[in-house]
């Protein structure tokens, strides 16, 4: 048997240190689904074309088909699972579910993390910079102007967040 | 009655699905079957739901049971054959419910595409789950809502449905078929026609939600099946057991079947890439998609031929027609092959247990591929589980199983679980398409500006939507079979939207013949009020004289309308014509719908939305080119579907007409698309682009 060698990795998954033995070229994607059973992240191509696979390594969002589980050691990764925190759901999860901008859905956990990615950076953008952040991520139910409006639904739900914290 | 040729027969689904030859057949082996630990019933109904009839054709003269339970706690349960991929079937059904019964839809509980539990509402196609199994739901909740009214008036009490659920009279209705019970009516409506988004929503965002690629089961393996490098090559040699050299991973070869499972994908992708080393094919000569319509054309069936014969429809008499015409007009119009491409590819999960097979999978004809499995392993229908996860769209595109066979093909071998998620690469390839058409069509215009005589020819693109809407006292309708080069099924609105685009485009022609306005022409050909009032709606919303008034270089405005499938779209553009690519890029669109009584109107405009952004893809951007058997934009890199930055600024109407019964509504809008773009991009620059995806010279 030639099986390819395998390397200890380790990273954090949604807030749990993991320790994973594996080939160190397997996509993150994979090991993710797996080896851990979070099967949120989904595979929608495997070549970068459809970002349904995006998670967040050390906040920024990445295709996790292209990524190799080597590239994550010793770093965190956030899926759709671990974006709600104590059961509360994330602003951009809460805005989505309540403006319906889900179709089969499929698309919907891509959609989600790069939308909190970008609003991490950019906590008013124009519609022109959602657009643009968003355009990676494919929805083949052809869903993107309810994404927009739950999107918009999302940054005012943060900025509300954020003034009554003042 | 206006002059109307009678409709041809619709084919579909029948002539794409049915007459496919089954894609695998194995012979029966000894081998023992290895129980699972863990193995059980991954969804478990709490309550005795009945299990009464499971498969029973459930269009009409189920049993009320087969459709509906009510749990002593007071859970309602539907049950439906039907599966929802993104159409908003499972919101639409539990509302129903809820509407009769008098509940609130969160407590209604839709148990779909599971051949052990629910009745076979046949396909999830044509639009039917509105016209067909949203009144087989509300008929079983207004017998159960009825039974509760006589339990309050007979024990003077305020029964409720737990009481119901304990009572003898339940029981007893549980074995008839639900009918006589009156329906709510339309203007009574308190959950029906109110918007309402996913119920499912939290799990979908949360991404608890299992999609059949999702599924996971104990012990489980991941798979991988080998493909032929083009389009009918054979094999003629491999060895299988190239894959243990390479990774942990267990092949199996049975006929022209082969595939490996190992513990990981990654270690199945590696086994495989071992054994596609060793194989040898036998490849056959492919016409290519530049030779498409020729091929099409030379193998198109002819009357007293050797292959089928052509479907013909016609009345008075076409060379009459077309001689006594002021104005005679010919045109040849092309449809390409076009891809599906939903984000979740076909995906299987597939378990033996005690001699039965269960197979998660993501497909639009759960008792269908149930009967194939049943086929391809020499099972009968007992032995046999099909279960649908709510899956990762499917357009018309997922009614076959052979991803549900492969997977259980390995799974037989293995002894476990396995897991066959089928690649994006795999799904362009071998997936099936929608069929490329060829249209001949030849018309004459009277003195006052009507159609006389209409000679349509349709070459493989199918039947849906075929007939003309518009008058005319000579008319002749074709079908002529072919033989396609790649394999071909189902689409959202399928052969509609080619049949429009061709009809659509043709009318305008006629209408420039006779110096018309096409909308003006358009009116004055159609006595339909319902085709009418779309276009009347669309053009109002849209401006559509004063924006003709104004002219911009290269910058025009078109029109199209349709029906089918008992619903009535009408659409209209503004574009604006790239002078490098001569791509039209809409700059303004607008499209009114109408379906009957709007059942949820949230949805309903998701649905619209949603079509007309996929329409785009078919009318501008895709066409699957393959040669020498194989796909030269088989990805999403190289084949364009609509992304965030081609959705246009656009206006939907929804005409609602609460006096006439509810339509499905997730195909029709989708084929006016393509035509009134079409039709822009020639009033922007004289030239008439006869083909999808639409190109003209600016
Ligand atoms: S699956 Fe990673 S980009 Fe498509
Ligand atoms: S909702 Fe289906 S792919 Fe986006």
């Amino acid at each position: 048997m030639s099986a390819a060698l395998k390397t200890t990795f380790r990273f954090a998954v949604n807030g749990r240190a993991r320790i994973i033995k594996t080939e160190g070229d397997r996509p993150l994607l994979e090991v993710l689904r797996e080896d851990l059973g979070l099967t949120g992240t989904k595979y929608g191509c495997g070549e970068g074309q459809c970002r349904a696979c995006t998670v967040l390594l050390d906040g920024k969002a990445v295709t996790s088909c292209l990524t190799p589980v080597s590239a994550a050691a010793g770093k965190k990764v956030v899926t759709i699972e671990g974006l709600a925190t104590d059961g509360k759901l994330h602003p951009v999860q809460e805005a989505f579910a309540a403006e319906g901008a889900i179709q089969c859905g499929y698309c919907v956990p891509g959609m989600i993390l790069t939308t909190a990615a970008l609003l991490e950076k950019n906590a008013r953008p124009t519609d022109r910079q959602i657009v643009d952040a968003l355009n990676g991520n494919l929805c083949r139910c052809s869903g993107y102007p309810r994404i927009l409006v739950a999107v918009r639904r999302a940054v005012e739900m943060r900025g509300a967040a954020d003034a009554g914290q003042d | 009655m206006p002059d109307k040729i009678d409709l041809l027969e619709p084919l579909e689904p029948e002539r794409y699905e049915l007459r496919e030859a089954p894609t695998y057949e194995f012979t029966l082996s000894r081998r023992e079957f290895v129980e699972v630990a863990g193995a059980g019933l991954l969804i478990t109904v709490t309550g005795s739901v009945a299990r009464a009839q499971p498969g029973a054709a459930g269009r009409s003269g189920g049993t009320l049971e087969s459709r509906l339970h009510i749990g002593e706690d007071g859970t309602v349960t539907i049950l439906t054959g039907k599966v929802e991929v993104g159409q908003g079937s499972r919101t639409e059904l539990a509302m129903a419910a809820a509407e009769e019964m008098r509940i609130a839809p969160e407590r209604v509980r839709v148990v779909m595409a599971d051949t052990d539990l629910v009745p076979n509402d046949g396909l999830t196609a044509g639009s039917r789950t509105t016209p067909s199994t949203v009144p087989a739901v509300r008929a079983a909740a207004a017998t159960a809502r009825e039974l509760l009214e006589n339990l309050r008036r007979t024990a003077k009490s305020a029964a409720t449905y737990t009481d119901l659920a304990r009572s003898s009279e339940l029981a007893a209705a549980y074995k008839q078929t639900p009918g006589g019970a009156a329906v709510t009516p339309v203007k009574d409506w308190q959950v029906l026609g109110r918007p309402r988004y996913r119920i499912d929503g939290r799990e979908i965002v949360t991404g608890a939600h299992q999609f059949p690629s999702d599924i996971q089961r104990q012990g489980m393996l991941y798979g991988s099946v080998l493909r032929a490098p083009s389009y009918g090559a054979t094999l003629a040699a491999v060895d299988p057991g190239a894959a243990a050299k390479a990774a942990d991973a267990v092949a199996v070869r049975e006929g022209n079947f082969v595939g490996c499972v190992a513990p990981t994908s990654y270690a199945s992708r590696k086994g495989l890439e071992a054994i596609a080393a060793t194989a040898r094919w036998e490849t056959k000569e492919h016409p290519s998609s530049a030779k498409l319509f020729a091929h099409l054309k030379e193998t198109a069936s002819k009357p007293g031929g050797a292959s089928r014969a052509p479907r013909i429809q016609s009345k008075g008499s076409i060379e009459d027609g077309l001689g006594e015409s002021k104005h005679r007009l010919r045109a040849e119009y092309r449809v390409p092959f076009i891809q599906h491409a939903p984000m979740e590819p076909r995906a299987a999960v597939a378990e033996w247990a005690d001699g039965r097979l269960t197979v998660w999978t993501g497909t639009q004809n759960p008792f269908g591929v149930r009967d194939q499995l049943v086929q391809a392993f020499h099972l009968t229908p007992e032995k046999v589980r099909v279960i649908v996860p709510d899956s990762g769209g499917g357009f018309g595109g997922k009614h076959t199983g052979e991803t549900a066979i492969e997977a259980a093909r390995l799974a037989k071998e293995a002894g476990r679980p396995v897991s066959l998620r089928w690649t994006r690469a795999e799904e362009f390839m071998w997936a099936y398409f929608r069929p490329a058409g060829l249209f001949e069509i030849e018309a004459g215009v009277d003195a006052n500006g009507l159609i006389h005589a209409w000679d349509f020819s349709n070459y493989n693109a199918g039947t849906a939507a075929i007939e003309s809407p518009y008058r005319s006292a000579n008319a002749r309708t074709r079908f002529l079979y072919c033989d396609s080069p790649l394999r071909e099924g189902s689409y959202r609105g399928i052969a509609a939207t080619a049949n429009n685009f061709a009809r659509e485009c043709f009318i305008d022609e006629l209408a420039l013949a006779a110096s018309a306005d096409p909308l003006e022409f358009r009116l004055a050909n159609l006595d339909d009020t319902r085709m009418r009032d779309v276009l009347l709606a669309a053009s109002k919303q849209f401006n559509w004289r004063e924006r003709g008034a104004k002219r911009t270089p290269r910058v025009g405005r078109g029109i199209a309308c349709g029906t089918e499938k008992g619903s009535y779209v009408a659409a209209c553009a503004e574009v604006e014509v790239d002078v490098n690519s001569g791509q039209p890029h809409v700059r303004d669109f607008v499209m009114a719908f109408e379906c009957g009584a709007i059942l949820n109107p949230a949805n309903l405009r998701m649905q619209v939305e949603g079509s007309i952004i996929q329409g785009l893809g078919g009318a501008l951007t895709e066409a699957i080119e393959f040669e020498n058997g194989q796909l030269k934009n088989g990805s999403f890199a190289k084949y364009r579907v609509p992304r965030f930055r081609d959705v246009p600024p656009f206006e939907v109407v929804l005409v609602n007409r609460p006096d006439l019964p509810p339509a499905g509504a997730g195909e029709t809008p989708i084929i006016a698309v393509a035509p009134a773009i079409a039709n822009a991009a020639f009033d922007a620059t004289g030239e008439r682009s006869r083909s999808m995806p639409v190109r003209v010279k600016a």
